[in-house]
């Protein structure tokens, strides 16, 4: 059995978390903004895990295969539109694809 | 007890600091590979023996090699042509120490945790499955539906757009 202090887990979870919004934040390049993307998930799934953990009940465990359904589904997408992105502009810079913003 | 899910956490963030302030996007790539099997360890130290074979399966087994798929495809990474860099010391000692750590935690853990098989310490995968199947059963359906959506979506997202010109329109 476990004894780590659930407070400990769930912080845990939340330095990954706070990790991978970092990542989003700062990096501009799109692979490294969904992979930062997947670590939030990632995370988000183990606390789903460390409540399962915690009450011993199968909800948590459940929901943490749907985040993965929702994972594979979304990362299929992004690297599909990535290829596109990168077929039109010749680069993987965030910041290089802004045709709608409002010139003034 | 305690220490191995100490260990699997600090090799967790360790590798998921240097996956997302890498340069070269294949390193990186390998990073998060660590940094997931680490989170699968302690998937499994919180007896979850199931979603830790998942995330092992679905998300460095099958999603990571995605994006490393459409990374080698792409070719980014400043000093992906220069295979030399390989033979570099300094870019594979690290990983493989960090791997070398969460391999012996994943292996002690195997032999010290005792495996409760009694129903009411632990949630086993059948119990995950008949939940699954009942309780959840609409929710099942919907992620099916969602899965359709993104394999139709991704489909169309990939495809090259082919010029499509009337043979009488072609200027000669």
């Amino acid at each position: 059995m476990l004894t780590v202090p659930i407070e400990i887990q769930i912080l845990f979870a939340g330095i990954l978390f706070l990790l991978g919004l970092i990542g989003l934040l700062v990096r501009r390049n799109m692979i490294y903004m969904l992979m930062s993307i997947e670590i939030m998930f990632n995370s988000a799934g183990l606390v789903f895990i460390i409540a399962a953990n915690r009450w011993k009940q199968p909800d948590g465990q459940v929901m943490f295969i749907f985040i993965l359904a929702v994972t594979a589904v979304e990362v299929a997408i992004a690297l599909a539109l990535l290829l596109q992105v990168y077929h039109h502009y010749k680069t993987l810079d965030a910041d290089a694809v802004n045709k709608l913003k409002d010139y003034n | 007890m305690n220490i191995f899910f100490y260990i699997a956490a600090v090799v967790a963030l360790i590798s998921t600091i240097m996956a997302i302030s890498g340069k070269n996007a294949i390193h990186s790539l390998l990073y998060l590979i660590l940094s997931l099997l680490a989170v699968s360890v302690i998937f499994y130290l919180l007896d979850a023996p199931f979603i830790a074979a998942l995330e092992v399966i679905i998300y460095a087994g099958a999603i990571m090699v995605l994006f490393i798929f459409v990374t080698m495809m792409l070719n980014v990474g400043t000093e992906s042509s220069k295979v030399n860099k390989l033979t570099n010391p300094r870019k594979w000692i690290v990983p493989s120490i960090l791997s070398a750590i969460l391999f012996m935690d994943f292996i002690l853990a195997l032999k010290n945790v005792p495996s409760s098989t009694s129903v009411g310490q632990v949630v086993l995968p059948k119990q995950v499955g008949i939940s699954l199947f009942s309780t959840y059963l609409l929710a099942v359906e919907i992620a099916a539906i969602l899965l359709m959506a993104g394999v139709i979506g991704a489909y169309h997202l990939g495809s090259q757009k082919k010029k499509v010109t009337h043979r009488f329109l072609e200027k000669k």
